[in-house]
């Protein structure tokens, strides 16, 4: 459909401060990045934003570098850039599995992390990676920079920590100890939207977020102090339960995401819990 | 003949250099001066009446167009006229057609807005209880209850399929110009030029020479362009009439899966009488098809539906029962496959079962009772020797090594199913007699000129038609050229669907193509047209002899004939996110003979992956009678991810009777991957007896 | 904006955000650029922005601005092309330019994972994707083909 542009701006900034002052002068300016969440609800006519701003030429949101084991990744760094970054493999082999699962090569190519974060769906497929690296987000405005821990970065459904007059310029991921984890159960292979996301980190302090099943990205922090201290996982499953609120919608059920919520628990701690290879070996 | 021959080779398809280099022209790629675009404004309620409708729009700079600008009858014409072209006061679903806005910027138009006020009554949406019965069918063969009575076992089921969205990939859309003496041109992606033609007629009032329907390439059909096209060219031409400009109305995804048909839901029940040895004695059926809310085709899928319904299998007593209902939904539709895919859905899913309760392997099973040449179906048609069922059967079975996989796989969460079934080319009964379908051919300095109303949506109309003109004029395939389908120059060939394009109207242009070969006797092209002047042969369908159908008591050679097949299909179904994740599928089809068998296996693969797409993850979600998935990213199709390697087969078996022995290919390849599918899925130890058999309803099922 | 169209310095008076789908088909004519659903899904609207494929229904005029772009109208007689006429790979035709561009972006002699991979982006209904395949496996450089 020929979406409604002719009332909308675009503003379009020469340099981070420019567009800084610009977010500052016009809050109400939707910052422009990949655009394949905007021109999508552009196209359903779902859109109310006249005016935005455009990202996607400041070259000072884009790179991946690495210092003292924290990886820093730029807002406009792309899922083809973060599949083809040495560092990312090397560090965040978890967030290469999810970029290579986000739609089909077009939305790679253009979609990027910072997008997937301020997009704020509880689907986003990168946000439960982030949320277990314990990532914390950079977040610039005309007032200075501010550094939010990516679990306090969602405050509910669709809504966030940002201020209206800031920009993500930049998310840190700390690399995380002990063995990366990753599944997407999407409506089909590719080009899918999660029904339910895992990302997780295993070890004796495991941790585990989960995307899909409640109004924001959710982290478990009780189900992991259950595994921690050497709960069985009949009890760290039980204890899941109480962390997660799936819905039915169009794409799923609740009764359907509560089980295989379980399942990727379980298939999770055996894969990367103490002793994980005995267990396996054992079956 | 000498050199070699066009039929049965892969020569390149008529369409493919303008498919490749962007240069074919799609009816959203045409634009003519003056042009207006339209929308449509429907209602938004599923049931009730309208009460008032104010059009919130500068009513000096936009055309509105509501039923009083009408000029004939307010229907939408096809079988039993039912459905208003723009709805008056009675609203039977969402989505209807209430009005038509045009202006020339898109802009301003997308920014209109109409309110609609309505009095609602209560929705109907459950087929099972409807007041309105479309259509019902009975079809009897012997007696049940002697049939019964010798069984040993009997087994019950109910199976049900549901909605399906055709999504060819180019969205509907037609261009209405006026001819500038009070008719219509309609550019369109269309099937059925001829269908449009007629219900333009009947909308607007007017003689035949003052509506022309011309087809633009066509970016897939799938049945979803056969009967839909004729509102959208109503609404288009209304609104080209009432501003003497060219009108386009394109639908945008969302809009074309909202309003237009799907395939029917379908609620079919078995009970079969078996004796130990696994010999059906007794067949009975039920089936209901949800019709939505209008009648449009419903009663000819029904028919199609149930003359499947019992599978290709010999029994002495059948007893058939059916019928399409009215719901308060968008009608449903032609889909590939035509009703056929619901109930042979049901039939294989039951065989597996019967095997099951016998304790006997499936493919003893239908080996046992498959027809043979000579054998009677349930509506009492002696079947010859273009039927098949036993050697794709025991083709598919051995190139599958199925009864060794069938074992191997055992308890592992894979599982192998298969489902045999066949599939009439052609209308079904009498319906090719009533058509009376021509076709058209014309001497060109080089060769031909093929003038048919069958529309070429990809499957590859053109080129089959001219390799077949080829072959019996004796000229190069290059040497045949085939005319836009263009009412205004070819002839009523039928319509595009029912897999009969080759059959019939490949038939016909064989007669055609015969009958100029003898006028040229041993005068080139160009030297006949120098000394006689042009020649045009026209062919009109004639009823093969043998064939006869009496539409009173549904007896009687349903098809001329029927193409067979047998699919096997491997899953493995995921223990933690309980997805059935198809991984191996080997299809065998007798098709008579394939004139161009790389089309034939583009039709094979294409079919198979819209049934496994319909097996496993097409869901149309309704909630208060409003499709909530409406979208590419909720109606979920198969990508390259979710498809596999389909294995083909095709074994020859000419058919005397057909155009170089060929029979239809179109629509059967549908018939089969849902059954094998949900029969691998039984196999893998969950017992689903409805599809989609998405993860949530597997689950479901295994948890039980 | 200014952008090279298929090689060619290409100017046009756009609205910034105009999609680059409606800039090629309306503004510039170039229709082999199809639209299936606007929404990034289908792949139909696949053009190479710098070599890469993108959904040109997701991008807007403004994120074109200086860059190289490549729509089926500038493939001239690529191997390709007769190789999905050849091979099946174009039935009804409305995913084909998507799908041939998607393909170009491979590289020559992708494996059938490669091409599961980088073509899942481009939905095909009529096809079921097998005689895509066949068509990017059997397609020769120009020179190389054999006259049939
Ligand atoms: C076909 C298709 C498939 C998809 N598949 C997936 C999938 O599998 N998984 C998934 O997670 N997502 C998927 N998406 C959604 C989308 O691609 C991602 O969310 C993507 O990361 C968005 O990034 P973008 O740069 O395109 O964002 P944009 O569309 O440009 O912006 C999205 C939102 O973020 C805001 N924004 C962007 N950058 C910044 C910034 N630096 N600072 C502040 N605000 C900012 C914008 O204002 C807007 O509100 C899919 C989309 C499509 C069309
Ligand atoms: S039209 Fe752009 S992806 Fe479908
Ligand atoms: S050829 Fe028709 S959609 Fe691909």
């Amino acid at each position: 459909m020929p979406v409604t542009i002719r009332h909308r701006a675009l503003l379009s900034p020469r340099s981070l401060k420019d567009a800084l002052r610009l977010r500052h002068e016009e809050p109400d300016a939707m910052p422009l990045a990949g655009c394949t969440d905007i021109y999508v609800a552009l196209n359903f006519g779902t859109l109310p934003a006249r005016g935005f701003l455009n990202l996607w030429t400041l070259d000072a949101l884009r790179g991946i570098d690495v210092l003292d084991g924290v990886v820093r990744i730029g807002a406009l760094t792309t899922y083809t850039a973060l599949i083809q970054s040495p560092i990312v493999a090397r560090h965040l082999p978890m967030l290469v599995a999810a970029s290579r699962e986000v739609g089909g090569p077009q939305i790679q190519h253009r979609g990027t992390i910072g997008g997937n974060v301020a997009n704020a769906s509880p689907a986003g497929d990168t946000l439960p990676v982030l949320a277990v690296a314990q990532a914390v987000v950079e977040l610039h405005s005309v007032r200075g920079l501010r550094l939010v821990p990516f679990t306090d970065f969602y405050t509910g459904y669709r809504t966030s920590a940002a201020a209206p007059d800031e920009l993500i310029v930049a998310l840190h991921v700390p690399t995380p100890q002990g063995r990366q984890w990753f599944r997407k159960v999407g409506t089909r292979a590719a080009q899918a939207i999660s029904k339910i996301v895992i990302a997780g980190v295993g070890g004796r302090q495991p941790r585990i977020a989960f995307g899909s099943v409640a109004p924001t990205v959710v982290r478990l922090p009780q189900t992991e102090r259950v595994l921690a201290s050497g709960g069985t996982i009949l009890e760290a499953q039980q204890q899941m339960q109480s962390e997660i609120s799936p819905i039915d919608d169009v794409r799923s059920t609740a009764a359907y995401r509560r089980q295989v919520a379980a399942n990727l628990l379980d298939e999770f701690w055996r894969a990367t819990g103490p002793g994980s290879a005995r267990a396996a070996r054992g079956r | 003949m000498g050199r070699r021959g066009a039929v049965g080779s892969n020569v390149l398809r008529k369409d493919g250099a303008g498919k490749v280099n962007g240069r074919a022209l799609y009816l959203d790629d045409l634009s003519f001066p003056g042009m207006l675009h339209a929308r449509t404004i429907r209602s938004t309620i599923p049931a009730g009446t309208i009460t008032r409708v104010t059009p919130r729009v500068a009513t000096r700079e936009f055309i509105v167009v509501d039923h009083r600008d009408i000029p004939g009858r307010n229907v939408v014409a096809l079988i039993d006229d039912d459905q208003p072209c723009l709805a008056e006061k009675r609203i039977r679903h969402v989505a209807e057609p209430i009005l038509v806005l045009a202006h020339e910027d898109r802009e301003t138009l997308l920014g209109a807005t109409v309110d609609i006020e309505y009095r609602q009554t209560t929705p109907n949406y459950d087929p099972l209880r409807s007041d309105v019965t479309f259509k019902q069918i009975a079809i009897d063969k012997g007696h049940v209850a002697d049939g019964f009575a010798r069984a040993d076992l009997i087994v019950d089921g109910e199976y049900r399929t549901r909605h399906q969205e055709q999504l060819y990939i180019e969205p509907n859309g037609v261009i209405a110009v006026p001819d500038g003496h009070g008719g219509v041109i309609v550019y369109g992606s269309l099937q059925c030029p001829y269908y449009v033609h007629r219900a333009l007629k009947v909308l607007l009032g007017l003689p035949d020479e003052r509506v022309r329907v011309i087809q633009t390439e066509t970016g897939g059909g799938f049945g979803g362009k056969e009967e839909y096209p004729s509102m959208i060219a109503g609404h288009a031409a209304l609104a080209a009439i009432k501003s003497g400009r060219p009108v386009k109305l394109v639908y945008d995804r969302v809009e074309d899966m909202l309003a237009t048909t799907k395939r029917h839901p379908s609620i079919v029940r078995h009970r079969t009488g078996v004796t130990k040895d696994g010999r059906l004695t007794a067949i009975e059926i039920d089936a209901t098809f949800d019709g939505g809310a209008y009648a449009t085709l419903s009663a000819v899928v029904l028919s199609r539906g149930l003359i499947h319904a019992s599978g290709p299998y010999r029994c002495d007593h059948v007893k058939i029962r059916g019928r399409a209902t009215m719901t308060n939904t968008p009608p449903n539709g032609a889909f590939r496959g035509f009703g056929a895919p619901q109930t042979q859905f049901a039939a294989e899913v039951h065989m597996d079962r019967i095997a099951d309760a016998l304790g006997i392997d499936p493919v003893r099973l239908r080996e046992l009772n498959a027809f043979r040449p000579g054998d009677i179906t349930a509506t009492g048609q002696t079947l010859g020797k273009d039927c098949s069922a036993l050697t794709v059967l025991r083709e598919a079975v051995k190139r599958t090594d199925f009864r060794k996989r069938r074992k191997a796989l055992k308890g592992t969460g894979r599982g192998i199913g298969l489902a045999l079934f066949f599939h009439g080319s052609g209308f079904t009964g009498s319906g090719e007699v009533k058509l009376a379908s021509r076709a058209t051919l014309q001497l060109t300095e080089r060769g031909a000129r093929i003038l048919v109303g069958s529309t070429e949506i990809g499957q590859g109309t053109r080129t089959m038609l001219a390799q077949i003109v080829a072959d019996t004029l004796g000229v190069s395939y290059d040497a045949v050229d085939v005319n836009d389908a263009d009412t205004g120059v070819v002839p009523d060939s039928g319509p595009t669907v029912a897999s009969r394009t080759c059959l019939i109207v490949g038939r016909l242009l064989q007669r055609a193509a015969a009958e100029m070969r003898e006028r040229l006797g041993d005068l080139s092209p160009s030297q006949y047209l120098k000394k006689h002047g042009p020649l045009v042969v026209t062919t009109q369908y004639e009823k093969p002899e043998k064939v006869s159908w009496d539409d009173t008591t549904y007896r009687g050679d349903a098809y001329e004939s029927y193409g067979w097949g047998c699919d096997v299909a491997e899953v493995q179904i995921d223990p933690v996110t309980s997805q059935a994740i198809p991984v191996a599928f080997t299809t065998v089809h007798e098709i008579g003979r394939a004139i161009h068998p790389g089309l034939a296996r583009g039709q094979i693969e294409g079919g198979s992956a819209q049934g496994i797409g319909w097996a496993l993850l097409e869901e149309v979600v309704i909630r208060d009678g409003r499709m909530v998935n409406s979208s590419l990213t909720n109606y979920i199709i198969p990508t390259t991810l979710d498809t596999p390697p389909i294995e083909v087969q095709i074994v020859d078996n000419p058919y005397p009777q057909g155009p170089f022995g060929a029979k239809g290919v179109g629509e059967m390849p549908i018939d089969g991957p849902a059954p094998a599918i949900i029969n691998a899925i039984r196999h893998a130890g969950v017992d689903i007896r409805e599809i989609p058999a998405s993860p949530e309803r597997i689950q479901a099922c295994a948890s039980r | 904006m200014r952008f090279t169209l298929n090689g060619k310095r290409t100017r046009v008076d756009v609205h910034p955000l105009a999609r680059l789908l409606d800039v090629l088909r309306e503004e510039l004519h170039l229709t082999g650029t199809k639209e299936g659903c606007g929404e990034g899904e289908c792949g139909a609207c696949t053009v190479l922005i710098d070599g890469h494929p993108v959904n040109a229904c997701l991008v807007p005029a403004a994120h074109a601005e200086g860059a190289e772009v490549t729509t089926i109208e500038g493939l001239r007689a690529h191997p390709l092309q007769h190789a999905f006429v050849e091979h099946g790979g174009a039935q009804c035709g409305i995913c084909t330019p998507g799908m041939i561009l998607a393909a170009v972006a491979l590289g020559p002699k992708p494996s059938r994972k490669a091409m599961q991979a980088g073509l899942a982006g481009n939905l095909c209904r009529c096809t079921g994707y097998s005689a895509i395949y066949r068509s990017i496996e059997k397609a020769r450089p120009a020179r190389k083909r054999k006259r049939r």
